[in-house]
């Protein structure tokens, strides 16, 4: 017999029975669309969540507080207020410090901004001028904040892109007035979009001078970080070690296990950030690759229950001629049939599935290829062992059993 | 007269492991080329079993059986396979047309384990069709045939590979009577035109129409003659 032939006959076999070959092809068309949708967000979100951490700017490190000793008693990583303007200062003059390029002190917190009747939670920042640099926050419209608003402790404020939509809709909000915890901010610019999601977004945030924030707005002395921008990406650790006996000297601390002040660099957060992703995606890969092995099992129990059933086209054949090899052919071509379009028509699934996801999201929409490869293959190998169990005891069968059989 | 069929000292044992069951005991007869054999025996005597050795779907215990030159005892599954595709046609009692498929595609089945052209497929399977009589039916499906009907298909397929003999069990067993005729009729016309038919049967009017009945009792030939009287043949 020839392959022409042989898929045409498992074909032709297939159609006879519409129902039944679509519900054995729908647990492969399942098993498949997740699979392939499920990796395929899992890699968009990794490369999101990437983009969005190197956004953040360049060659940086970020100091945080530490957790408060007190006695006995160790506070929550961040509860230590023992991070100050002064600590930064001498982070930008002190003589040992040879590989650190700026320098940006910050202090933020979360409050309630209102405008014209409409209020959101948002991010409100204190920030030195030099932070549109360091962390590469661009100006849509009008400007970013200056030295002397934050000599003056001006209320002036800074609007990511998100706020304004929030607050202002469409209207232009530059000149504009925004009560921050009760007390009126006039609106002196709108940052660029960095396109963040979530929570932690990048555009949703307000600025106002440093100066402003902690004695006006939160009356408070601490920073909650110190942005640090390394001369190159060479020197990111030196910049650290020297950034680190800086702030140990001046903490008075003479061990660095007991230090109250953490320090992060991008690369730290990015490979933190993407073996969460990773270990999420590998987790609901699995999980789908489950269902394509219950998926395979179906198919199994389909063409068991078919040849059960065909006993006496089985010996049919063989008396007029089919030998083991042409049986065997004849039934494993059609699971294959079954996984294989199940296949093609669950990647379809799953490409739909992973781009009304991803805009849904708001995710980019990005399909491996690799999956796609691995999927139609994974289904095609499904047909030829879960198949071949079936096809052998049909072709096992003796012709004369199987002509009597009722 | 050239031998098609030669059967020689055939013995077939079931052995269940209790019991050792004996359906053929020493069997031996010849066909030649052209004859119209019929088979007669009550139930259990032996002639389904004889059937399906000379219909290589089985194998004897002991003995020789020789079907158009070739040697059929020792031959495993695919070698049988390949006598049965090449040089037998069978006509089954219950016609074992495939559901569903049109009365074309199921005289075309021996065809596709066999190496004809592709092209010449169809036009073979449409002549055969005709000469049986349906050539107006050949796209029906087995249920929308009478069973008359689907036994000509059957016979068509059989026909198909101009097999060295044909084999027919009970082809009239599941046909009403005024059918059963014209099945026979066919028959007869084939035989006529030299093809060797032998035919396994329990009705007697059946068997008249074959020129030769070998008569089967506990596996034994008891009588092999044209119905009148006893011809047993030693080989």
């Amino acid at each position: 017999m020839e392959y022409k032939e042989i898929v045409e006959e498992a074909g032709r076999t297939l159609t006879l029975n519409k129902l039944r070959t679509g519900l054995a092809m729908l647990g492969i068309i399942i098993g498949i669309g997740s699979v392939i949708a499920l990796v395929s967000l899992g890699q968009s979100s990794q490369a999101a969540v990437s983009s969005q951490i190197e956004s953040l700017g360049a060659n940086l490190l970020t100091i945080s507080p530490g957790s408060q000793r007190g006695g006995f008693i160790q506070g929550g990583a961040g509860s230590a207020t023992t991070l100050t303007l002064e600590d930064a200062q001498a982070i930008a003059t002190s003589p040992t410090v040879t590989d650190v390029a700026n320098v940006s002190p910050e202090y933020s917190r979360r409050a309630q901004v209102t405008a014209g009747g409409k209020n959101t939670n948002t991010s409100v920042t204190g920030v030195m001028p030099i932070y549109s640099s360091i962390h590469k926050v661009g100006i849509a419209e009008g400007q970013f904040l200056s030295e002397g608003d934050d000599a003056r402790q001006s209320k002036v404020a800074v609007l990511g892109p998100a706020v304004v939509t929030d607050l202002f809709g469409t209207t232009d909000p530059i000149g504009q007035s925004v009560r921050i915890q009760g007390q009126s901010f006039r609106v002196i610019g709108i940052t660029v979009s960095k396109g963040g999601t979530g929570f932690g977004n990048a555009d949703e945030v307000i600025y106002v001078p440093l100066s402003t924030a902690q004695k006006v707005l939160f009356g408070a002395i601490s920073l909650t970080s110190i942005a640090v921008q390394a001369k190159s990406s060479d020197v990111m650790t030196a910049a650290e070690d020297e950034i680190g006996y800086v702030l140990l000297d001046r903490h008075k601390i003479s061990s660095p296990a007991n230090a109250d002040f953490s320090i992060f660099s991008q690369n730290d957060i990015l490979s933190t950030a993407s073996s969460v992703t990773g270990t999420f995606t590998a987790l609901l890969s699995g999980i789908a690759a489950i269902s394509l092995i219950v998926g395979g099992i179906g198919i199994m129990n389909i063409m068991l229950v078919t040849v059960t059933e065909r006993t006496r086209e089985i010996g049919l054949r063989k008396a007029l001629g089919a030998k083991k090899r042409d049986i065997i052919t004849q039934f494993l071509a059609e699971s294959i049939i079954l996984t294989f379009v199940g296949g093609i028509l669950g990647m379809l699934v799953g490409i739909l599935l992973s781009f009304v996801i991803s805009k849904v999201i708001s995710l980019p929409f990005t399909i491996a290829l690799g999956s796609i490869v691995l999927a139609m293959g994974v289904s095609g190998a499904i047909g030829i062992i879960f198949g071949w169990y079936p096809a052998k005891k049909a072709s096992d069968l003796q012709p004369i059993e199987a002509l009597r059989y009722e | 007269m050239t031998p098609i069929i030669l059967v020689s000292h055939v013995s077939k044992i079931y052995d269940t492991g209790e019991v050792e069951t004996v359906a053929l005991d020493d069997v031996s007869f010849g066909i030649g080329k052209g004859e119209f054999v019929a088979i007669m025996g009550p139930s259990g005597s032996g002639k389904s079993t004889l059937m399906h050795i000379l219909g290589a779907l089985d194998t004897p215990t002991s003995g020789k059986y020789v079907l158009d030159g070739a040697n059929v005892e020792n031959l495993n599954d695919d070698q049988l396979a390949e006598i049965r595709n090449k040089k037998i046609g069978f006509v089954f009692q219950a016609f074992n047309l495939l559901p569903r498929t049109s009365a074309l595609k199921n005289v075309m089945i021996p065809m596709m384990y066999d190496a004809v052209p592709k092209n010449e497929r169809i036009p073979l399977a449409e002549k055969y069709l005709k000469m049986v009589g349906l050539g107006d039916r050949m796209d029906h499906t087995s249920s929308q045939l009478s069973g008359g009907q689907q036994q000509r298909v059957a016979i068509a397929r059989a026909l198909i590979l101009n097999p060295a003999i044909i084999l027919a069990d009970e082809p009239t067993g599941n046909i009403a009577s005024s059918q059963a005729e014209e099945i026979m009729e066919i028959f007869q016309k084939l035989n006529e035109e030299g093809h060797t038919i032998l035919m396994i049967t329990h009705e007697p009017d059946i068997a008249e129409h074959a020129k030769r009945i070998i008569h089967l009792r506990d596996g034994k030939i008891v009588e092999d003659g044209n119905g009148h009287k006893q011809r047993v043949v030693r080989i």
